[in-house]
């Protein structure tokens, strides 16, 4: 294959665009260093005199610490330093910030107890940190915390969201009476209530999200350093947002001048949320590299990543859907219980609150909807954003209820939700639950997955699978997300502290090559390739001269990081925006050159022209002039090629589409396969389809995990049961099929590429897909529901609990 | 300390190790060819696989003694005068790799799976990579390319 960079597979002949501009299916620029070994991942990370921490952890939920003498570690062999909460409480350390606040009903806001870099007095999870012992090696490191004695006076612990607000319950935080740390609610409740009174038919559900656990395949690492003769600090981290990671521990947690403090997070493998999020490792090696004058590095292993990455989703609702008779939606009434965790995390509180019940309205008209969520601490590792957060809770609520309402009122799948749709030409579209959605066509991604999923086939499918003893069935999820984050005024007044606007700068070389400086992350989201793109198809500039810079606070300006499907909608639009600048400015400089006036160029297909002319000046000859400034109108003209741009997006950005699963169900054994996955999604303006596929393929298959095989288990006393790769069942290549994924496209509203985002909706759409096959597969044994993971011990038990096989 | 020999990439090395050391930590610090990379502590990820005499072996899995005298191919030894594997390039034409993470590994028992099995169906593929997880990719891209780069290698 000639290296054009151009598909020829005939199956996406349709979208093959000529360039390397937007639309086409560009090999990333990325590969050849991964492909060969060459990636730098911070474990790959050493630096001269470097020590090694090893973490000492409470190996039980809640305890109070009694004891804790560590002299006979601090004289092991290799030791240099062994430090505790109390040596944290001597240096007035801070602890680890939440990023956004909650005000619950009647103004009562979040409790926000202190979370600690290393456990004070008491622990709240197993995991928690108690002390961490630095020597010259990692295994005399970890030799040494065998020595520690520490005596922990084990109390009773809330291990769930239910034994959590039972009466008398043990409190995780006294600050916290009956553990709720706040109680939200958003809505109409008494036009709800309304609606309520004159329903035909009302749909009910108790419905759990299970929790899962992200296992990015690299485990978390930090390697700190601090040059004794500047001060300066340098941290390289697994972030997904090394300038956050920067503030955040910098102004709240050690207290150092954030100018003195670089953060580099190198290649990153894979973050879906869990690198977000301030951990305490990160904070304590930075503060014991200064305090020990040498380098100190953590690298967890990964049953450390079981006990202490964030956890995800934990939910558990009821909900009620009211529907008039003709299966229009009249209103939605849902309460929700969200497990928090030991401690509020960085993004705890927003997750099941802001990132949730905004998208209760999904792609129907419901006019009246009513939400209460109460926050709720339990003795288990924080809970925070994780692939979707807060949006595949409320979709798998939502799909799951309209599919049930559908089997109750008799209607069809797709005819109660062709009902119900919000239509093409009603945008923009106010729901009841704050979210203004801007564009979409739900009709259309709805019929091109019924066509792509061959669903007028599917009864012959079903008859045939009947005839092998396997049940077969359909499930629907026309879901809708909101990602793109944020606004920064919209997220101001919900209770975000800070701004999540983006910034780009580029910077234009003499020789017309461009540096991309974003301040977006990309740790498999192949920016590099993307952005690219985006400066070859505006500058014009070949791929092999652009250069995309992320992932270093000391390179880049500021940047919020990548999370919430963010990075092209707010950080690809920085960058149009830097670039429009450099086109203005580049104009200016060719007018000079061509003793033309400013207003007369043009600039086109890479070169700015006179108009009405056949003068020309190639961006490049522009670009060397800029730097090589002769005769250069020095008043109104200042030498050199480089922009910057902030930008802070107008709303959020709505992505939807339908996702149909297909499964096979084994009656007797309960072995459920998916057989068919279709994806049509509406995730605005593709830059590279090979890579949006890409992310379709990976998030459908996370969703398929917590569908069909991933569960966090904790034991009533708190004991993490689902500790390693053992217990907790990661999706595999043989649990998953090929898969069926298209776009169908409406353009975002408010940002110059109407892209929408495309990280999520994945794992957002397909959990709801996978559950309602299988309902439907085993409707006619009496199954009206299956929790998630339907693993074959749960359906099998589902099946029991109708009646059995028949 | 015991002295092991091996051949890594081509290359004779001989070095004294610690008999406790394990394969992985050899070669990623001894060696300092961080290609290869360490996911788990269970031998379930299999971002650790390299080619021990052919095998895809588990390099967290094994003590670097017991690669004594063995012929090892790492991830860094897979191109030849800067020109692609056939695999590796199956795996760059067909976006079979993201975050690059788990991409040592799955490239190495890819090449395992396509030497023993050239004409291997995509189910075989998919049983056959059991022992390599990706969190990115849904595995999707990297059974085409494993299927493209098994073609290829049959030449
Ligand atoms: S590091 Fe996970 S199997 Fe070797
Ligand atoms: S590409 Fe990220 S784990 Fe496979």
């Amino acid at each position: 294959m000639p290296d054009t960079g151009l598909d020829t597979d005939l199956e996406n002949a349709e979208q093959v665009v000529i360039g390397n501009g937007i639309g086409a299916r560009v090999r990333r620029k990325e590969d050849k260093r991964f492909l060969t070994g060459k990636g730098r991942y911070a474990d790959d990370i050493n630096r001269p005199g470097q020590t090694h921490a090893y973490f000492v952890r409470s190996q039980v939920a809640h305890a109070d610490i009694k004891n804790l003498d560590t002299s006979a570690a601090e004289k092991a062999e290799g030791v240099i330093a062994v430090l505790t909460g109390a040596d944290v409480a001597a240096d007035e350390l801070g602890g680890l910030p939440c990023g956004w606040g909650i005000m619950g009903k009647n103004d009562v806001p979040m409790h926000e107890p202190p979370h600690p870099i290393l456990a004070i007095g008491t622990v709240r999870h197993v995991g928690d940190p108690i002390a961490v012992v630095i020597a010259e090696t990692k295994k005399q490191a970890k030799a040494a915390a065998q020595l520690i004695d520490v005596t922990l006076e084990e109390k009773p612990a809330v291990a769930n969201i239910r034994a959590a607000l039972a009466d008398g319950a043990p409190l995780v935080h006294d600050g916290a009476p009956g553990n709720v740390a706040f109680d939200w609610e958003i809505g109409d409740r008494a036009a709800m209530e309304e609606a309520f009174a004159n329903a035909a038919h009302v749909a009910e559900i108790d419905i759990d999200n299970n929790r899962l656990i992200p296992n990015a395949i690299e485990p978390r690492v930090a390697v700190a350093e601090f040059d004794t003769g500047t001060g300066d600090y340098t941290l390289f981290v697994t972030s997904q947002n090394p300038h956050v990671h920067r503030l955040l521990i910098a102004a709240f947690v050690l207290h150092i001048p954030e100018e003195k403090f670089r953060v580099v997070a190198p290649d990153v493998g894979g973050g879906f949320g869990s690198k977000i999020f301030p951990y305490p490792e990160e904070s304590v090696v930075t503060w014991a590299a200064a305090k020990l004058g040498r380098p100190v590095k953590w690298t967890a292993e990964r049953s450390e990543s079981f006990m202490t990455d964030a956890h995800g989703r934990d939910h558990v609702s009821h909900a009620e859907l009211a529907l008039d008779k003709d299966g229009k939606f009249l209103a939605l009434k849902v309460s929700t219980l969200a497990n928090l965790g030991g401690y509020v995390s960085a993004f705890g509180g927003a997750v099941p609150t802001f990132l949730y019940a905004p998208l209760l309205a999904g792609t129907y008209t419901t006019p009246a909807i009513y939400c209460e969520v109460k926050g709720v601490f339990t003795h288990t590792v924080p809970v925070d954003a994780y692939r979707g957060a807060g949006r595949p809770e409320a979709t798998y609520l939502l799909e799951r209820l309209v599919d049930r309402a559908a089997r109750e009122t008799g209607l069809s799948q797709v005819d109660i939700r062709r009902k119900n749709f919000i239509q093409p030409d009603a945008f923009p579209y106010q729901t009841p639950v704050a979210s203004c959605y801007d564009s979409g066509d739900y009709e259309a991604t709805l019929s091109s997955a019924l066509k792509k999923a061959d669903v007028d086939g599917f009864e012959k499918r079903k008859a045939d699978a009947a005839l092998r003893g396997k049940k077969r069935g359909l499930g629907f999820s026309t879901y809708l997300e909101a990602c793109g984050v944020a606004p920064s005024a919209v997220a101001g007044q919900l209770g975000a502290r800070a701004g999540l606007y983006e910034s780009a700068v580029v910077r234009v070389h003499p020789t017309g090559g461009v540096t991309v400086f974003t301040g977006t992350h990309s740790h498999g989201q192949s920016h590099e390739t993307t952005f690219a793109q985006l400066v070859n198809d505006r500058l014009g500039v070949g791929l092999e001269h652009i250069e995309v810079v992320h992932g270093d606070t000391a390179r880049i300006q500021f940047g919020m990081g990548t999370y919430g499907s963010r990075s092209l909608a707010v950080g690809g639009e920085a960058l149009i925006r830097a670039m429009d600048k450099v086109i203005e400015k580049g104009k200016k400089i060719a007018a000079h050159l061509m003793e033309a006036s400013e207003n007369d160029i043009e600039f086109e297909g890479g070169s700015f022209k006179v108009t009405g002319t056949d003068k020309e000046t190639p961006f490049g000859a522009v670009a060397f002039a800029a730097y090589v400034p002769h005769n250069y109108p020095l008043e109104t003209l200042e030498p050199g090629l480089e922009e910057t741009a902030f930008f802070d997006p107008l709303n959020f950005t709505f992505p939807g589409g339908c996702h149909i699963c297909e499964v096979e169900v084994d009656p007797a054994t309960g072995v459920t396969e998916v057989v068919n996955f279709t994806a049509v999604d509406d995730v605005g303006r593709v830059i590279n389809p090979m890579i949006v596929e890409g992310q379709v393929h990976g998030g459908v298959t996370q969703g398929i995990g917590q569908a069909l095989l991933e569960g966090c288990v904790y034991d009533d006393n708190g004991q993490l049961l689902t500790g390693s790769y053992m217990d907790y069942t990661m999706p595999r290549a043989d649990n998953v099929p090929s898969y069926n994924v298209g776009t169908e496209l409406t353009l975002c509203a408010h940002n110059t590429l109407g892209v929408k985002g495309v990280g999520e909706v994945g794992a957002i759409g397909s959990p709801p897909a996978v559950i309602n096959a299988i309902v439907d597969a085993l409707s006619d044994l009496g199954v009206t529901d299956v929790s998630m993971p339907a693993t074959s011990q749960n359906v099998w038990r589902a099946i029991q609990a109708a009646g059995g096989a028949k | 300390m015991t002295e092991v020999t091996m051949t890594v990439n081509g290359k004779s090395v001989t070095a004294d190790v610690e008999p406790d050391t394990l394969l992985a930590d050899f070669i990623r610090q001894n060696l300092s060819l961080t290609g290869t990379h360490v996911g788990c502590d269970t031998s379930q990820c299999g971002a650790c696989c390299v080619l021990v005499d052919g095998d895809s072996m588990k390099s967290c899995t094994m003590l670097a003694v017991q690669a004594d005298g063995a012929e090892i191919t790492t991830i860094e030894g897979l191109a030849t005068n800067g020109t692609f594997h056939p695999m590796q390039q199956a795996f760059h034409d067909n976006h079979a790799l993201q975050c690059g993470f788990c991409t040592p590994g799955m490239l190495i028992s890819a090449i395992d799976l396509a030497t023993k099995n050239p004409d291997i169906s995509e189910s075989e593929i998919r049983h056959g990579l059991e022992g390599n997880l990706c969190r990115c990719t849904g595995y999707h891209n990297i059974v085409k390319a494993v299927k493209a780069g098994a073609d290829a290698m049959r030449g």
